[in-house]
């Protein structure tokens, strides 16, 4: 989390003219400004930070989506794109002075080719009705964020998604073939192909995970795979993290890969046992949930080879579902993590840094230490088989000094993943609320050329301005401000 | 080894100060790969070395001159390898010219290209500075992903200094199986089992014979093997290396040789020449002297693009023309990585 949103005015004349010139070709139900109307849009699922945007537009068609980047682009507007809201980092977060694009009504799936195994679908199609679409088919769309009933597949793309079956079938970047859409000057673009590879550089890859800095996309096609025909799941308990954090290695090590592979620890089986019944085992420190999925011959020489590793890694227990609805009560628990401890907690603070998993056991400690020096509970819930952390810091925000609290508990975690070697974010993107931590992640140089990648595309910097990538004066302020753990240099001046 | 840099990043600045163009050499095994060499050489294979490898962690980085050969032996050293099976085309193949080039062989449609794998990168720039993009872990979405852009851009955005690569755990077994069928039946086949759950990790189809590799669990490819029929061929692994290297007789005549990639499902194309396919349909080599226009118009219809692989006259470009958007944001990033136009200038294309 990054400081306070400042607040903001709205400027009624601009406002009023911005309407003015998008109702020259949008409905007028499709362009809110009253507050009431834009209020339904002042965050997206970092609730902590909210802001009214100026203008709403709600586009139906390419050619307005085209017009409204155009019209904004002329009147230097910013323009803040906007899927399903379901994003953890603010990366939705409207400006006062800018234009909130929503995608919401590009809801249609455009063409489905079972033979080619792909899918044409608008961006405001949810992860989960892709899947629900093709399944007739035998086949699917494998990534899988844990928000997949209401995130949109547009959402994923600008922020690179993940989900619990990563390790075997990567992420977003890799189960997208083609996107297609505009510049914030309304020029189309097009990255990638339906073949495997496109001439010149890989925009593709460029555009996925760049949060809407760099176009805004209108159509997605997506690869779908041959659904397995079976999957099962060992779940196995640990008398402490670290050696579920060895066994974690070991199954890698013994050239197994996982279709899933999951850590909880203690606090979090306890959180979530009580909501879902899950039948997790509440003495473990540490449960690990491992999948196979494949043909039935492949499954079954898998689990035998995964029991016999966790085993041998100093497994206390170990259940193999017995049928898929067991398999789902397994995950039921795993995937209702964040609502379980949403119960526990007024309120919840979710970090998704990525690690070495054989810093695994070092970053563990780290956590339990700051548990101790803020005051606050930390259940882990943790992506084991690709290092991807989500710690989740429980504390009430009616309460200004805990959250300040969280803040710099959260603070010191992300830091920690770099130092070993890992990163700020995995899967959730930067959007304000890692903002600053970018600026432990990278230098002056690599942040310059992100800025240099940006204006390729935006020279103006119109398309969700202030996101992703941290200026490089907010950078020395921040650098400056942190530099002995959190110790402010100074510490008796006044800031602002 | 810093010293060795060192002397890189001094050569990039003057050669940006004194307005003069360089050529990135690994070694030279893809020179043949697009358009023009221009330049003076710039050296990197002295840039050598692995410089972390954590079987565990399923992460491999080394420095760009390291021999791929090199590096392909250390991971099979612990049962792993490169999942997009790179081709080296000649002894000399560095890693860094393997990501540059960005090219994948035979494993591609089931396992995923050079790009899939590119977990992080370091990059000496036009301006000579050494830039750090990703890491060495699976998820990462702090910044753009330049260290993925980097693939495939043949040094035109700078030096690949270093990469991390994510690696795989080698099948347990392979076989390959051999079935007779026409052009139009192999493809309608290859299309429909890649819509099933079956370990085919390779496939090539020419003059009516179509080979498939299994890979993966000895129960499961026994159990394919049942499915798909044919005949078992022997000297499976040999046979994929060739195609893979362009060493099979198929590649042996002088006429042009073009790489169309298309979608898999593509049917046939009536286009004079002799055909290899690959990857289930989506790679489809074509050796002909017919006008290159008419082969791109084939490929543009067909929903791919052509490549002039292999040709003494290149006039025509190595690469499909890009359309006036797309190269705008090529020519900006160029512009952004190598302002004063110091690597490989026109390798790609004449504008960059």
């Amino acid at each position: 989390m990054g400081e306070a949103v400042p607040v903001a005015r709205i400027d009624a004349s601009r406002q009023s003219e911005v309407v003015r010139r998008l109702r020259e070709f949008l409905p007028a139900r499709a362009v809110l400004f009253e507050d009431e109307d834009t209020r339904p849009y002042e965050c997206d699922g970092l609730t902590a930070y909210r802001r009214s945007p100026m203008v709403v537009a709600l586009p139906e068609t390419d050619e307005q989506v085209r017009r409204v980047l155009q019209t904004c682009s002329a009147l230097g507007v910013p323009v803040v794109p906007r899927g399903a809201g379901t994003g953890l980092s603010g990366g939705a977060l409207p400006l006062a002075d800018g234009v909130l694009l929503s995608m919401a009504k590009f809801m249609r799936a455009l063409r489905i080719d079972p033979i080619a195994r792909l899918a044409v679908v608008q961006p405001g199609v949810r992860n989960a009705a892709i899947s629900d679409l093709v399944a007739p088919f035998g086949l699917y769309y494998a990534p899988d964020p844990s928000s997949q009933i209401a995130c949109s597949i547009g959402g994923n793309v600008a922020e690179n998604s993940g989900g619990v079956h990563c390790l075997k079938y990567g992420l977003t970047v890799h189960n997208v073939m083609r996107v297609r859409g505009y510049t914030i000057d309304g020029e189309p673009v097009d990255f990638g192909s339906e073949a495997l590879d496109a001439p010149g550089y890989d925009l593709l890859a460029l555009a996925i995970g760049s949060e809407g800095l760099l176009a805004v996309i209108t159509e997605v096609t997506v690869k779908l795979l041959p659904q397995p025909q079976l999957a099962r799941v060992v779940m196995a308990s640990f008398g402490d993290v670290e050696t579920a954090g060895q066994a974690v290695a070991a199954v890698i090590a013994a050239g197994i890969v996982p279709a899933g592979l999951e850590m909880m620890d203690k606090p979090a089986t306890h959180a979530v046992e009580e909501f879902v019944r899950a039948g997790y085992d509440l003495d473990a420190a540490a449960i690990l949930l491992c999948e196979s999925d494949g043909t039935p011959e492949e499954v079954e020489e898998e689990i035998a080879r995964v029991k016999q590793v966790l085993s041998d890694a100093g497994a206390t227990r170990m259940r193999v579902s017995r049928d898929e609805a067991e398999r789902l009560r397994f995950w039921s628990g795993r995937k209702a993590a964040f609502p379980a401890v949403g119960r526990i907690s007024p309120d919840y603070y979710c970090m998704d840094g990525t690690i070495p998993r054989r810093r695994l056991g070092e970053v563990l400690r780290f956590i339990g230490e700051m548990e101790s020096k803020y005051s606050l509970r930390c259940p882990n819930v943790f992506h084991a088989g690709d290092g991807n952390l989500h710690p989740l810091i429980l504390y009430d925000a009616n309460d200004p000094d805990q959250l300040h609290r969280t803040e710099q508990f959260a603070r010191e975690v992300l830091e920690k993943c770099v130092e070993v070697g890992g990163t700020i974010t995995g899967e959730h993107g930067v959007g304000v609320e890692k903002i600053d931590q970018m600026c432990t992640q990278f230098g002056r140089d690599e942040l310059e050329m992100f800025h240099a990648v940006k204006r390729a595309f935006d020279p103006a910097g119109l398309l969700n301005p202030g996101k992703a990538v941290p200026t490089l004066a907010r950078c020395a302020e921040y650098r400056g401000m942190h530099v002995h753990g959190g110790q402010l240099p100074f510490p008796d001046l006044p800031r602002f | 080894m810093q010293a060795v840099l060192d002397a890189m990043a001094e050569r990039v600045r003057e050669a940006a100060g004194r307005a003069y163009h360089l050529r990135l050499c690994g070694g030279g095994s893809k020179d043949f790969y697009g358009n023009s060499l221009v330049g003076e050489p710039l050296d990197t294979g002295d840039y050598s070395g692995i410089l972390n490898y954590e079987p565990s962690e399923l992460v491999v980085t080394a420095r760009c001159g390291t021999p791929l050969a090199e590096l392909e032996r250390s991971l099979a050293e612990n049962g792993q390898m490169l999942p997009f099976e790179p081709p080296h085309f000649g002894p000399g193949a560095t890693l860094g010219g393997c990501v540059a080039a960005g090219l994948s062989g035979p494993r591609r449609a089931s396992a995923g290209a050079v790009r899939d794998f590119v977990l992080g990168a370091r990059l000496l720039d036009g301006r000579g500075r050494v830039l750090a993009f990703g890491g060495e872990v699976m998820k990462n979405v702090a910044g753009y992903d330049v260290s993925r852009l980097l693939a495939g851009s043949l040094g035109t955005l700078g030096v690949i200094l270093e990469v991390s690569l994510k690696v795989l755990p080698r099948p347990a077994i392979e076989a390959t199986l051999r079935l007779e069928a026409p052009q139009d039946k192999a493809l309608e086949w290859m299309n429909q089992w890649a819509g099933k759950p079956l370990p085919i990790s390779a496939t090539c189809y020419l003059n009516g014979e179509l080979s498939v590799r299994l890979s993966g669990a000895a129960a499961a490819v026994r159990a394919a093997r049942e499915t798909l029929g044919g005949e078992e061929v022997r000297d499976g692994g040999q046979f994929w290396a060739g195609v893979r290297e362009h060493a099979h007789p198929y590649f042996a005549p002088e006429s042009p040789l073009w790489r169309l990639s298309l979608p898999s499902s593509a049917p046939p194309l009536s286009l004079p020449g002799e055909q290899l396919i690959e990857w289930g349909g989506a790679l489809r080599w074509l050796a002909s002297a017919a006008e290159p226009r008419t082969i791109r118009e084939a490929a543009q219809r067909a929903g791919g693009h052509a490549t002039l692989f292999r040709a003494r006259d290149k006039s025509a470009g190595a690469f499909a023309p890009l359309a006036p958007a797309q190269l705008k944001l090529h020519r900006e990033l160029k512009v952004a990585f190598d302002p004063a136009r110091v690597f490989n200038p026109g390798r790609l294309y004449p504008e960059l």
